[in-house]
């Protein structure tokens, strides 16, 4: 009645049991390798699309983008099909091919984990006007607010990070205060109870457009649209 | 068995060793012990102190006297264990709290940290710290938002959040301060230690004097009715390990005196820590248990996400410590080490 | 004392007795056996995936599909997979329709993707669905088994959406991200976080039992 006597009763026949192993294997094989095919064109769509919502959000008013990276000689080049990697920036240009503005990807240790954001630099003002995070494992409700705070989000609608005169060094760095005690337009507003999380986006600003911006406003002849 | 089942056996709380006071009577003196810091919370902080430790008083009890009915037991509040569990509560709460807030907390006190156990004598955890612990997990903000002492007119009028509506946010209240703590975290800046000592600062109602919180702890173990091995301990270790570093590096950490006199250390080590039921039972088991409580201290507030870190620590303690009293079980006289590990 | 046997016998998994014995296989997931509130299985979804209502009832779904379509294959394997090999083989099924519904749920959503992150691939380790596998579809037919699957799906999903509506509402002011509550309601952070799940479950758990301890004793 019990499995063990059932077990005992029928002695193993490594044949079928292999047979049945490896039928099962090929089937399920099968099925995935079918999903994999199915769905990977629309997996794909899926996640350029969420990117391209997030530069157009980050830069506005732009209808193409084209995809850079900073080599190690820091020269800028153009970024074709999807062999991504590195430090990459997304320029946004307008109808008529105008460059607009660029959307800069940057990461940093937040309270949780590692935070990834998208910001939007304008090279002509020399300000961040733009800003979305694409990754956090924020406190829900909490830390999560550095990307649903309105207040928070207003902060970068012109943020200073403009250049100094050898365009080799930040005028004023990027830097978060307490929340109400923003004076200056290069201070981000930061959130009570969010302490962490704030300080960590400009953090994340700060050592990143020191590093990138005197590279890219040298450069910024690299950004031209050219037709193919 | 069947004799033994029938006879009437005399259930008492743990710890089984007797002290030679009941525990009402010792509860009552927790409580006279408690009341100098209570009084001068309200004396620093004025009606808005008052209030919240009244309301998560009043909450524990009436909390205490409820669930007893609807378990058809005797109803327990004439022991004092729920006053102190209120009062203890509402001595960590920040003086502005909303008073919903505060009620809430006095109900998971008793119910969460102590009825789920099976009542006084089988809590796990220090009730008042549970409470506590999860109005710091529900409500991040309104529990890190503090109020200045010795503002003015503060007998006359209370803070804009105290009578926030249930279940509301709390209004913010044009003036906030900053604990020594979390400007020490924050901005690097740290506070006097004479006005540490006195309470001249801001924090939760009870944990800000630490000359009355001491008296308190003197005063009960010179009647007995503490083990004043525990906050020894807790102390020690905290002065020792942050002393170390200090001499390593006096720049990045804090003095010593800043982390004895700071935060809720004084009150946690004194009153909290002490609990009865949740603390070991053996002397070297104390000392293990408030080292441990002193390490985490240190590490959660130098290291730590957060500016304090005495509450975890302390609940990580209670959790631990049926486990350390196992550890160092006292040889029986008369038997080999072996024999009685076995 | 007679009519408990008979309730008793229905719920089991062998139970054929009277009435229409495919509505018992289904209806059964629902609340008798409810896989969540009675059985207290796949405890992990349940506790970490129940923060949203959109995001527990997504969970909810996917793990009803993995274990229809595992139940099916099974169920119509059940002759020819040997006894031995049975538990790697019931693995292997399920795992490959996790890989499967991973894939259709970024097919649908990147966003709901990452909402749910790892837990999709650990849906292989429910044993919610290893135990209908072994203790069900490996002994009964297919049209059974589909029956009993879907039973237990929405069952899951239920008590997914039960913890998941509580803790949206009190944790976030929001039902389906739709703002239900004041605006200067209070929120408690700690419902969205992993406690207020231990938290929420516990409660319905006391429900559930309240429940069928009066249904007992009336």
């Amino acid at each position: 009645m019990s499995q063990a006597q059932q077990i005992q009763a029928a002695p193993a026949n490594s044949w079928k049991m292999l047979q049945a192993m490896v039928g099962i294997g090929i089937l399920c094989a099968l099925l995935i390798v079918l999903t994999f095919q199915g769905t990977l064109e629309r997996i794909e769509n899926n996640r350029a699309e969420a990117l391209e919502k997030a530069i157009f959000n980050v830069i506005p008013g732009i209808s193409k983008k084209k995809t850079f990276t900073i080599g190690a000689d820091n020269e800028i080049m153009e970024v074709k099909g999807d062999e991504a990697s590195g430090q990459l920036i997304y320029a946004g240009y307008d109808e008529n091919n105008e460059l607009v503005g660029l959307a800069i990807e940057a990461a940093g240790m937040g309270y949780a984990d590692i935070i990834r954001i998208l910001y939007g630099y304008d090279p002509e003002k020399q300000v961040v006007f733009g800003f979305n995070v694409m990754e956090t494992k924020e406190t829900p409700g909490l830390g999560d607010k550095i990307e649903k705070d309105p207040r928070f989000l207003a902060n970068f609608e012109a943020l200073d990070v403009s250049l100094d005169e050898q365009a080799q060094d930040l005028n004023h760095d990027v830097v978060t205060v307490k929340q109400g005690e923003k004076e200056n337009p290069w201070e981000i507003d930061g959130i009570t109870g969010a302490t962490i999380s704030s300080r960590a986006i400009g953090n994340i600003i700060r050592s990143s457009t020191e590093e990138l911006l005197p590279v890219i406003y040298n450069n910024l002849n690299a950004f031209t649209y050219e037709n193919e | 068995m069947e004799a033994m089942l029938n006879r009437t056996l005399n259930i008492s709380t743990s710890p089984h060793i007797t002290k030679g006071s009941s525990t009402d009577v010792i509860m009552q003196n927790v409580v006279w012990a408690l009341i100098p810091v209570a009084l001068f919370a309200v004396y620093s902080f004025g009606m808005s102190a008052f209030l919240v430790i009244a309301t998560s008083v009043i909450s524990a009890v009436l909390t205490e006297h409820f669930l007893c009915r609807i378990s058809k037991q005797e109803s327990t509040i004439g022991d004092w264990s729920a006053v102190i569990t209120g009062l203890l509560l509402g001595l960590t709460l920040p003086p502005n709290f909303p008073l919903w807030m505060a009620f809430v907390g006095g109900m998971i006190a008793i119910g969460l940290g102590k009825f789920i156990f099976g009542g006084l004598g089988y809590n796990v955890f220090n009730p008042a710290l549970v409470g506590r612990a999860v109005l710091q997990a529900a409500f991040p903000v309104a529990i890190t938002t503090w109020f200045p002492a010795f503002g003015e007119g503060r007998f006359t009028s209370v803070s804009v959040s105290t009578f926030t509506a249930p279940f509301m946010e709390p209004a913010v209240d044009g003036f906030t301060g900053a604990t020594p703590l979390s400007a020490f975290k924050f901005d690097n800046v740290t506070a006097d230690s004479m006005e540490l000592a006195l309470g001249q600062i801001t924090g939760s109602t009870g944990e800000t004097c630490a000359l009355l919180i001491i008296l308190g702890g003197i005063y009960l173990a010179a009647r007995k009715m503490m083990d004043w091995k525990i906050p020894v301990a807790i102390l020690a270790t905290v002065f020792a390990l942050s002393g170390i570093l200090y001499l390593v590096d006096s720049q990045a950490y804090p003095s010593p005196v800043f982390m004895l006199f700071s935060g809720g250390l004084m009150l946690g080590a004194v009153f909290m820590a002490t609990d009865m039921v949740a603390s070991p039972m053996t002397t070297l088991g104390v000392v293990v248990y408030g080292a441990i409580i002193g390490l985490l201290t240190v590490v959660i507030r130098i290291w730590g996400g957060l500016p304090e870190g005495v509450m975890y620590a302390i609940l990580l303690a209670n959790a631990i410590s049926p486990h350390i009293d196992k550890m160092i079980r006292p040889r029986v006289y008369g038997t080999t080490k072996k024999k009685a590990s076995a | 004392m007679s009519d408990q046997s008979v309730k008793k016998g229905e719920s089991g998994f062998l139970a054929t007795l009277k009435g229409s014995p495919s509505t018992d296989e289904f209806i059964k997931g629902l609340w008798k056996d409810n896989p969540v509130f009675v059985q207290v299985l796949g405890m992990c979804p349940v506790l970490a995936v129940s923060n949203t209502a959109i995001n527990a009832l997504a969970m909810g779904l996917a793990t009803t599909f993995v274990m229809l379509m595992s139940n099916i294959l099974v169920s119509s394997l059940r002759n020819f997979i040997p006894k031995q090999v049975r538990i790697a083989s019931y693995i292997l099924i399920i795992a490959t329709f996790v890989t499967i519904t991973d894939y259709m749920i970024a097919f649908i959503s990147v966003e709901l993707h990452k909402a749910l992150g790892a837990f999709i691939s650990l849906i292989v380790v429910n044993c919610l669905i290893l135990s209908r596998a072994e203790a069900f579809a490996s002994k009964n037919t297919i049209g059974k088994s589909i029956l009993d699957a879907l039973g237990m799906g929405v069952g899951f999903t239920f008590a997914l959406f039960c913890l998941g509506a509580v803790r949206e509402i009190l944790g976030n002011g929001t039902f389906f991200d739709m703002a239900i509550l004041p605006g200067s309601f209070q929120e408690w952070i700690v419902m969205i976080l992993p406690a207020g799940g231990f938290f929420t479950l516990a409660i319905w758990l006391l429900i559930f039992n309240a429940a069928k301890a009066k249904k007992a004793t009336a």
